[in-house]
């Protein structure tokens, strides 16, 4: 039995019922856009996750949980524990292997973007997205006691340009009550996007941090003169967090011990990428729920194909006894009905993937530049066309329920055409 | 036109030939069909007089090899149906036979043409000939104009149109053997003797049998010969459907 003859009747059988197959592959198209959406916004969402930081190759802070530590230190979601001292920060920067270390500073905001002490290193050994570096899109680091940079979102939510002037708050809540009024921040740089809790973040220098802080951790700030505060030694006796960056990544696993088991202190090491790891298989239930609606979607829309053969079936008893009369075996009959099946769901599927490109191309400007989304990790590739594969398939198989129906009539009505 | 070799050559088997052939819907239902006997021959045209119920759409599926019989023989063009498979039945018909309806004889998502080549599609044979040819001339030669009407949506035709349509693709590829069901009682008494007459013409030019069943005995004076199916089927139950 060739299957080429009644592909093309199956094809002019779909044309000739205009409106009705239109809807249905509307139907499809629209619920296969909706997973494939889904599907990129997952990719999209895990890659930007797993892209948060790189070119680091260990945090250390005070020991609770590795999760609880990345959460805080990158995310700056949540607090931490306990600090760890100046000392211990030394100990492990002076450590053999050790390239660089960045130590931050948290416990402070502006309106709700915390606000992180660090050096200036930290624009420079910062990574995310496979070793991208920060960039600025305007000004430079802080350089001068009360400088500060902020995050593209930041500046872009408070729009904020260079030369503004801020005030930071004691702790991390959107409202604070203490404010470190008495020492305005002024702006030295905005960063650009990266779609990482940089954008969010403010950046001051460690000793700023300690300034304010001075007179009373809970203070307005200090009164003291700038120039009588940058002839003070302030250099802070406590940190939250540093990242390490070693000569080679092999010595990694060698100083996480060193540092997990360091006497003095309890000090915790981990490594961005198993921590993140971890954390996503938190974050990833979600995600995993999102994705089993969505295919739930496309089964609705494939039940349409379903819905609108059968009740064609009727009517199209005719038919069936005419192609039979023709010389048409039962599997004739069958195969008709499951390619139209399988050709209304292909068109749905290739109009909803080009849909979702189409629409991925029109917003990438957007993408990368709020969310620092790379529009090339979600180009049209393998995904795009198993689920195009796999949505023909599956119309095809549900097809056969109606195809069944059809082939026992038309063995039962032979020629005889009963309506 | 092509025949496969162990066919015999027109002519020399009869068209139809039942013997001792009882049929029924359900596996242990009264019979509808219980014919002892009935033959036609080569290119001979036979008129069956049946009313509804009478188990004439019945006796055309089981001679086109649609309906199984319970027993008994069916000889077609010299081919034993009963003994060959469903499938080997479907191809047979493909091959052989040209079959036209009462009415909606025609695919109405196709145009003219391609309803009138569709055999082709399940036949090789029937399409080798340059069935697009044949089927222009046939048309011509029931009376419609090819060039205006085969690219035409089938159900852009009226009624008369679409069964000279049906007749044309019945006669594609010279088959041995036209069922007709009812042919003409959707037309009008002029349009159904023209209808007829041209029907006869074609067959006779193709030579090919004619099984034409209707209720109405008056077509009878057309044929070679008439039968009272009433008579032939000692069956005579009512048929599910007519």
């Amino acid at each position: 039995m060739s299957a080429a003859p009644i592909l093309s009747l199956a094809w002019r059988s779909i044309l000739s019922r205009g409106v009705t197959a239109l809807l249905t592959v509307a139907t499809v198209a629209v619920s296969v856009m909706l997973f494939l959406s889904v599907e990129k916004a997952r990719h999209g969402a895990r890659a930007s996750f797993e892209n948060t930081i790189s070119g680091v190759d260990l945090i250390v802070g005070a020991r609770s949980s590795p999760v609880n530590l990345l959460l805080y230190s990158v995310f700056h979601i949540g607090d931490a524990t306990n600090n760890i001292t100046w000392d211990s920060y030394q100990e492990v920067a002076n450590a053999p292997g050790v390239a660089w270390t960045v130590p931050i500073s948290l416990g402070d905001s502006h309106r709700g973007y915390r606000v992180v002490g660090t050096t200036q290193g930290f624009f420079e050994r910062y990574q995310y997205a496979g070793r991208r570096p920060l960039r600025f899109n305007e000004g430079q680091p802080f350089e001068r006691l009360f400088d500060a940079v902020v995050g593209a979102t930041v500046a872009r939510q408070l729009g904020y340009q260079t030369g503004d002037e801020i005030i930071v708050a004691h702790g991390a809540g959107a409202v604070s009550f203490i404010e470190h009024d008495l020492n305005p921040f002024t702006i030295t740089g905005i960063l650009a996007p990266t779609g990482t809790p940089v954008d969010r973040s403010v950046f001051v220098s460690l000793e700023a941090i300690e300034a304010i802080h001075l007179d009373g951790a809970t203070g307005r700030g200090t009164a003291r003169s700038l120039e009588e505060l940058e002839a003070m030694d302030l250099r802070p006796d406590q940190i939250t967090a540093f990242l390490v960056g070693l000569d080679s990544p092999v010595g990694a696993l060698r100083l996480q011990r060193a540092v997990n088991t360091y006497p003095r202190e309890p000090l915790q090491a981990i490594m961005p990428g198993v921590a993140l790891a971890q954390l996503w298989q938190v974050v990833g239930a979600a995600e995993t729920t999102l994705a089993a609606v969505a295919a739930f979607v496309v089964l609705t829309g494939l039940i349409s194909i379903l819905i609108s053969i059968l009740t064609s079936l009727n009517e199209r008893r005719r038919e069936m006894a005419i192609l039979r009369a023709l010389g048409a075996r039962p599997g004739h009959i069958f195969a008709l009905l499951v390619m139209e099946a399988a050709l209304l769901a292909l068109a749905g599927a290739l109009i909803g993937a080009g849909l979702t490109h189409g629409a991925l191309q029109l917003g990438a400007p957007v993408l990368e530049a709020r969310y620092g989304i790379l529009i090339a990790g979600l180009a049209p590739g393998l995904t795009d066309a198993v689920v195009v594969a796999g949505v023909t398939l599956a119309a095809a198989v549900l097809g056969a329920f109606p195809a069944w129906r059809a082939y026992r009539q038309s063995l039962a009505d032979g020629m005889t055409i009963r309506v | 036109m092509t025949r496969s070799a162990a066919s015999p050559t027109p002519g020399s088997a009869p068209a139809v030939d039942l013997e001792a052939l009882r049929f029924a819907y359900e596996r242990k239902g009264p019979d509808v069909i219980d014919i002892p006997r009935f033959t036609a021959a080569a290119g001979e045209r036979v008129f069956l007089k049946g009313a509804s119920g009478s188990g004439k759409s019945t006796l055309l599926g089981l001679i086109a090899g649609i309906l199984d019989a319970r027993s008994g023989a069916v000889r077609v063009l010299g081919e034993d149906l009963s003994a060959l498979s469903a499938a080997r039945r479907d191809r047979f018909r493909a091959e052989r036979l040209g079959v036209i309806f009462q009415m909606f004889n025609l695919l109405p998502w196709l145009p003219v043409g391609a309803n009138i080549v569709l055999p082709g599609r399940f036949s090789p044979a029937r399409r080798a000939g340059g069935l697009e040819a044949e089927g222009r001339r046939l048309l011509t030669r029931l009376g419609l104009d090819p060039q205006a009407v085969w690219d035409r949506p089938a159900r852009a035709l009226s009624v008369g149109q679409q069964q000279r349509v049906a007749a044309a693709r019945a006669l594609i590829g010279r088959p041995g053997l036209i069922l007709a069901d009812e042919p003409t009682s959707a037309l009008d008494a002029d349009s159904r003797d023209a209808f007829i007459a041209l029907l006869m013409e074609e067959c006779a030019a193709s030579g090919a049998a004619l099984i034409f069943v209707s209720h109405d005995g008056a077509l009878a004076r057309h044929f070679d010969r008439a039968e009272d199916l009433a008579v032939l089927n000692r069956a005579g139950l009512a048929e599910a459907a007519s």
